[in-house]
């Protein structure tokens, strides 16, 4: 590994200065078309905001609160009044919270990140080691068994199988708790009780994301397998165990790594349907919160957070890829 | 001599296609016994999906009934081949929807080139930066749960691969000398694009859209899972999980489990003959991952 004063730091902050500039634009318009799509859709705010009420208030009431929320002004008004606001850090009010969108977001992110932190090493190292090993035994019994199990776990919903999990580990075999951040009744988080829920969602999460991880370390493993160099280094008479991990391991499995960045909008349709089968009180759980009760402003704010997680994971990757291999310049 | 620990002739070739034709065969046998099912159960057989027999509620696998029963006595098998038909026509008709709208935009972007290509590019990049269940659940949710809402919210962020993987096609056929023989015997715009492109682009844009079908399953079980898909009596396998959780939590484990694997049985069916398929349209290029 180059030492990390040798390592081009110009031309990737000049990337990064790039794609910061080429995100203005595609979160601007990501807001627009949210905004859009909330103006062209049925959903009246002051009818969900009234509720019941709204069926016996006068037209003026009902004008009142269409004012009071704003939303009597014409589209563009309202997307800029949200974009001067969230600029200042102000995004709203979520109505099925009952809390400001930013409290919301401070309060959940933390836990989502930890859940796909974990997730997220979870299903590197265990792809890592079975695609590998895969690999290796290409066309053998092993191998099969894991291809063939990744394609199986890779139409499999995962909210199916956090409901099977729930019912192996919490309900027949009670060894882990069945969904939640601490035990009920439990007047505060303690680290312990954490870490006791975090196992199971953690787990169901990284194994929907595991096939893609030991498909494409098997193919880049598999593939470097069969390169003029690795064929050297066995005409070479080295043992095996040398030409998989020195030879091998370097050129195929370097290029798989780097594109775990582009994985994050995979990891959020997985924390989309996993935080929400264990009720983790994470950012992903809240956006189906925030979609059964039509709550627009925490909705359109975390679908801008999601957007813009995407493309800093794609310029990561852009990054690493550049890192492992220098013919790639870093001029994306 | 010692064993050599290289078998070059067993690496990459026939060992690792694996078995291929009966890989086919059973796929082929799958997805045959389930359009079977989906289109001729219903009709023939006399029973209710949604009878109730609260004497059988939350029964175990048994003869009577091979997947057992649901929390209110609902024989599962049927409940799930009738579940399978709701996620398939809505599977089909958002996959449908994907493919014509990704390859009208791919297509497009391919045939005018230029700055109208950028353009239409950085849209399908922008669309590609929001995941994918996520729009959907926003759409969904600003239109309210419903069959219509879930096809459209499903094809609309379908679309992209299609589209990408048109124009590419489509960039490669304009620069063949067939086009240029077209182009320069005088005929029009619109006969190109109809007589020369499109047959060319065709058999991706089918693989496409078979592919995409059980994608589209995926994503409506998703959002019915969620509550933000088809409405409660349209019982699609998604919804049957939903419903499911209440029996889970009885320690019935078989409403949960069967819908699932009538969602994954199909879509390995449908990836194993769509392997095949492509293996066809390019032989060259191994089939690499198939979902």
């Amino acid at each position: 590994m180059r030492a990390l004063t040798s390592l081009p730091w110009g031309p990737m902050a000049r990337m990064t200065g790039r794609r910061a500039l080429l995100a203005v634009p595609v979160l601007l318009a990501v807001t627009f078309g949210v905004f859009a799509i909330a103006a062209a859709s049925p959903f009246d705010p002051v009818k969900a905001y009234a509720g019941a009420a709204g069926l016996t208030a006068s037209q003026e009431n009902l004008d009142q609160i269409r004012h009071n929320l704003g939303v009597d002004q014409p589209l563009l008004t309202r997307w800029w009044d949200w974009l001067t606001g969230a600029l200042t850090g102000d995004l709203g009010d979520s109505a099925s919270l009952r809390a400001p969108v930013s409290q919301v977001i401070g309060e959940r992110l933390g836990w989502s990140v930890l859940l796909c932190t974990l997730a997220f090493v979870v299903a590197v190292l265990l792809g890592t080691v079975l695609g590998v090993l895969a690999a290796r035994w290409r066309g053998g019994m092993f191998d099969r068994m894991v291809t063939g199990a990744a394609y199986a776990l890779e139409a499999a919903p995962p909210f199916w199988l956090g409901l099977l999990a729930i019912w192996l580990c919490a309900l027949k075999l009670g060894v882990l708790p069945a969904g939640g951040l601490t035990d009920t009744g439990s007047p505060t988080a303690t680290a312990g009780q954490i870490a006791g829920h975090v196992v199971l969602p953690a787990l169901v999460l990284a194994v929907s994301q595991l096939p893609w991880f030991v498909l494409y370390v098997r193919q880049g493993v598999g593939d470097a397998l069969a390169e003029d160099a690795v064929r050297g280094a066995r005409s070479r008479g080295l043992r095996e165990r040398t030409v998989l991990l020195q030879h091998a391991l370097r050129s195929g499995l370097l290029p798989v790594l780097t594109l775990i960045g582009s994985r994050v909008p995979e990891l959020i349709t997985g924390a989309l349907l996993v935080e929400t089968v264990f009720s983790w009180p994470g950012i992903a759980a809240a956006t189906v919160q925030a979609a059964t009760g039509v709550d627009f402003p925490l909705l359109a704010a975390l679908t801008v957070l999601a957007t813009a997680a995407v493309l800093i994971g794609n310029l990561l990757s852009d990054l690493l890829y550049g890192l492992a291999d220098p013919r790639v310049a870093f001029d994306g | 001599m010692a064993e050599l620990t290289w078998h070059p002739a067993r690496r990459g070739t026939a060992r690792d296609r694996g078995n291929r034709p009966l890989r086919l065969v059973a796929s082929a046998a799958i997805m045959a016994a389930v359009l079977l099912a989906v289109l001729l159960v219903p009709s023939l057989v006399p029973m209710d999906a949604q009878a109730v027999d609260l004497a059988a509620k939350l029964q175990p696998p048994s003869p009577a009934h091979p997947f057992g029963a649901d929390e209110v006595g609902r024989d599962l098998l049927l409940r799930c081949v009738y579940g399978l038909r709701v996620s398939l026509l809505v599977g089909v008709v958002a996959a449908l929807t994907a493919t014509v709208l990704g390859t009208a935009v791919g297509a497009l972007a391919g045939a005018l080139g230029g700055w109208a290509d950028r353009a239409v590019m950085r849209i399908v990049d922008l669309f590609s930066s929001v995941p994918h269940l996520l729009l959907g659940i926003f759409i969904v949710a600003m239109f309210r749960p419903g069959v219509w809402p879930v096809i459209i919210s499903v094809g609309l962020t379908h679309w992209l691969s299609t589209a990408r993987i048109v124009r590419a096609e489509v960039l490669s056929l304009r620069g063949r000398p067939f086009v240029d023989a077209a182009v320069s015997g005088g005929a029009s715009r619109w006969r190109v694009a109809v007589r020369h492109l499109l047959p060319g682009v065709l058999p991706r844009a089918g693989l496409a859209a078979v592919l995409m079908v059980p994608h589209a399953i995926w994503h409506e079980s998703a959002l019915s899972f969620l509550g933000l898909g088809l409405p409660a009596h349209e019982a699609s396998l998604g919804i049957m999980v939903n419903s499911a959780r209440s029996s889970l939590l009885a320690g019935g484990w078989w409403p949960t489990l069967f819908p699932g694997l009538f969602i994954i049985v199909p879509t390995l069916a449908v990836a194993g003959l769509a392997g095949a398929w492509r293996e066809r349209l390019d032989p060259r290029r191994r089939s690499e991952l198939m979902l």
